[in-house]
């Protein structure tokens, strides 16, 4: 009784608290590109249904450690749970939209081509693409407002177009997370905001969204969460308890703009 | 001749090459297509130089242990060999040394590609290599093909497209984006791996009939040649199989028709005139195609900005203007509009206005941003629409 009387209240808790349940959770998780760490020593547990932030100043290793979380880059040390399995298990219960400077845009494939991509894993190597789910994609094509677009070569789009055919193709793996690195950089308005919708929707049916997010105006308005990192953990909580001037000032030291310390304060 | 050497009726040796081109161009297009849209072209070069080695080092294992230094399936194997070892070492260099990858690829060609020659000149001083005729593999020879070398040729050549097909998804998602492949459990390291080894399974099974030094050019040219035709990789991958086989097909056909005629060499060339016809005249992404729509562009940029100026009765100085417009009816020889001009020059007007209207006005962004000077707003929007932004114009066109 008094045990969950605490875990309640939420001061004593133990560090790993949650993570079995957890979408995701890392612990001691260091990389290292040459011999600087780029994340060092990060425990993080992601809560499910909540749209969480990764925050923190360029080169604080943002997107390392979303990176190192799914495997694409080997981490040094550290562990890291899927709904506390190991990763390798869990693959179908992940989406995830990469920074869009990963991609050679002048590859021979179509706008419904890439969405395809994301039913890959449920293709197999040799699965024909049945008509339904040649549906489902262009279903979630029509979710980003990018279905007339389906047969255009991917190069011909627009900055913000690309990044919203690559949300279809997360949303076409049907995962329960969602894994998003700078899902904003570099689009247009409208775009921002048909991303947003759609993340706010996949909130509403009770999905996991954790974001690499630059812009610091914007995070009281797009997520709940926060998680604050500059190579090492800074501070993780609601927007409320993690997202204040100290913490903030901890994280970016002198590199933040007081404009953006007076909208996040 | 040719018609007899493409029909295969021109003798035994002539149809075993044949065909044997034939399936190693559709193996070889095929497999290319994921090296060159991987941009991992310069690597199969590597490989195929790296067999060199190999070719030299069985021949003389097979002759100490009392062997035919010549048998085939004992050379291909030791050349196998070195090319992985070579291909390793370029892999291992470019991930774990400070060396970039076009470094490790220069470095691994040219050392390999020295040591099989100096190997291959050792072999002529051994009393049983002068007649080995090795060098035959820098280029291929296909006088003395037989039926045995026709089998190992078509075999490897199925087999490699039979994992192409197998492998395609992985391959294309790696290509197209690693990190994301990565993502949904793709391992990108074997998997490029295994698309380097399909390459160097097409060089060995190729060694014979196009040579080491070539190989490379049957992998590349049909593939660059495809991506011409068509924006799905699946069609691409199809259409440089194609290529490749013709390629193989004719070529082998036309070096049939006259003794003496390299083999390897003349399926180069024809899959290069493949090459030069998709580069000119495939509709998309040729350079006919590409200067067309650039001087129709132009054209209609001229016609719009000579309009405009005839609406606001401004001169047309430009002579490119004049005469485009001269061409369409839209002004008389001495300059003047005729009638159909000056409709078109008002209608033109109008559309301008509206757009200027619609691209100040923010709830129209997403249609702003189709603007492009050309496209007549009637095309974008509702009838309804129109008729919205007209209200909005009138006083304006009153004052």
């Amino acid at each position: 009784m008094n045990l969950t009387l605490a875990a309640k209240d939420g001061r004593n808790q133990p560090r790993d608290e949650g993570r079995a349940e957890s979408p995701l959770a890392v612990r001691g998780l260091t990389v290292s590109y040459g011999e600087k760490p780029a994340v060092f020593s990060v425990d993080a547990t992601f809560r499910a249904g909540a749209m969480t932030a990764i925050v923190g100043p360029n080169g604080a290793g943002k997107s390392t450690l979303l990176k190192a979380a799914l495997g694409i880059v080997r981490p040094l040390s550290g562990k890291v749970t899927c709904y506390g399995k190991p990763l390798a298990k869990q693959r179908g219960r992940i989406a995830y939209v990469p920074q869009r400077a990963s991609v050679d845009w002048d590859f021979p494939t179509r706008v419904i081509d890439v969405v395809l991509m994301g039913l890959y894993r449920q293709l197999g190597l040799l699965g024909r693409v049945r008509a339904g789910q040649m549906e489902t994609a262009l279903a979630c094509l029509d979710r980003v407002g990018m279905r007339e677009f389906a047969d255009r070569q991917i190069g011909q789009l627009s900055g913000g177009q690309q990044q919203r055919v690559f949300l279809a193709r997360a949303l076409a793996q049907g995962a329960e997370l969602y894994l998003l690195d700078e899902p904003f950089a570099g689009v247009d308005a409208a775009t921002e905001k048909a991303i947003i919708a759609v993340l706010k929707e996949l909130k509403a049916q009770g999905k996991t969204v954790v974001a690499v997010h630059h812009d610091l105006s914007t995070v009281p308005e797009y997520f709940d969460r926060v998680f604050l990192i500059n190579t090492t953990r800074v501070a993780e909580g609601t927007v409320e308890e993690a997202f204040t001037e100290a913490h903030l000032h901890e994280a970016y030291g002198g590199r933040l703009a007081t404009a953006q310390m007076s909208v996040a304060g | 001749m040719l018609l007899e050497a493409l029909t295969l009726q021109l003798g035994y040796n002539a149809t075993l090459v044949t065909i044997g081109a034939t399936l190693l161009g559709i193996a070889a297009g095929a497999t290319g297509t994921f090296l060159y849209v991987g941009k991992r072209a310069l690597v199969s070069d590597a490989i195929s130089h790296a067999t060199l080695p190999g070719v030299g080092l069985a021949f003389i294992a097979m002759v100490l242990l009392g062997g035919d230094g010549r048998f085939l399936p004992g050379l291909l194997l030791g050349s196998a060999v070195s090319a992985a070892i070579g291909l390793l070492c370029v892999s291992w260099l470019s991930t774990r040394t400070r060396l970039a990858e076009d470094a490790a690829i220069g470095a691994v060609l040219s050392v390999f590609f020295g040591l099989g020659i100096v190997l291959l000149t050792v072999i002529q001083t051994m009393s049983s290599g002068r007649q080995a005729g090795l060098e035959t593999f820098l280029l291929g020879s296909t006088a003395g093909m037989l039926w045995n070398d026709a089998v190992i040729i078509a075999a490897g050549g199925a087999l490699v497209l039979a994992l192409v097909v197998l492998l395609r998804r992985p391959m294309t998602l790696v290509a197209f984006d690693a990190e994301f492949a990565a993502s949904t459990g793709v391992d990108v390291r074997r998997t490029d791996l295994a698309m380097m080894g399909l390459a160097l399974a097409i060089t060995v099974v190729g060694l014979k009939i196009v040579g080491l030094i070539l190989i490379v050019a049957l992998l590349i040219i049909p593939a660059v040649a495809a991506r011409f035709w068509s924006d799905r990789m699946g069609r691409v991958v199809g259409i440089a199989g194609a290529i490749g086989g013709a390629s193989g097909w004719i070529g082998a056909a036309l070096s049939a028709t006259a003794p003496d005629l390299p083999t390897g060499p003349i399926i180069v060339i024809v899959a290069a005139s493949f090459f030069a016809v998709s580069l000119l005249c495939a509709p998309g992404r040729g350079v006919l195609a590409a200067v067309l729509r650039h001087r129709r562009f132009r054209a209609r940029v001229h016609v719009r900005q000579g309009l405009l100026a005839l609406a606001q009765e401004q001169p047309i100085y430009e002579g490119l203007t004049l005469r485009l417009m001269r061409r369409a009816g839209l002004i008389r020889a001495d300059g003047v509009a005729t009638e159909a001009g000056r409709a078109k020059a008002a209608r033109a007007l109008l559309d301008e206005r509206r757009w200027q209207l619609l691209r100040a006005d923010p709830r129209h962004e997403a249609a702003a941003a189709r603007y492009d000077g050309l496209t007549p707003l009637e095309t974008l929007l509702t009838a309804d629409q129109i008729a919205e932004l007209d209200r909005a114009l009138k006083p304006e066109v009153a004052t």
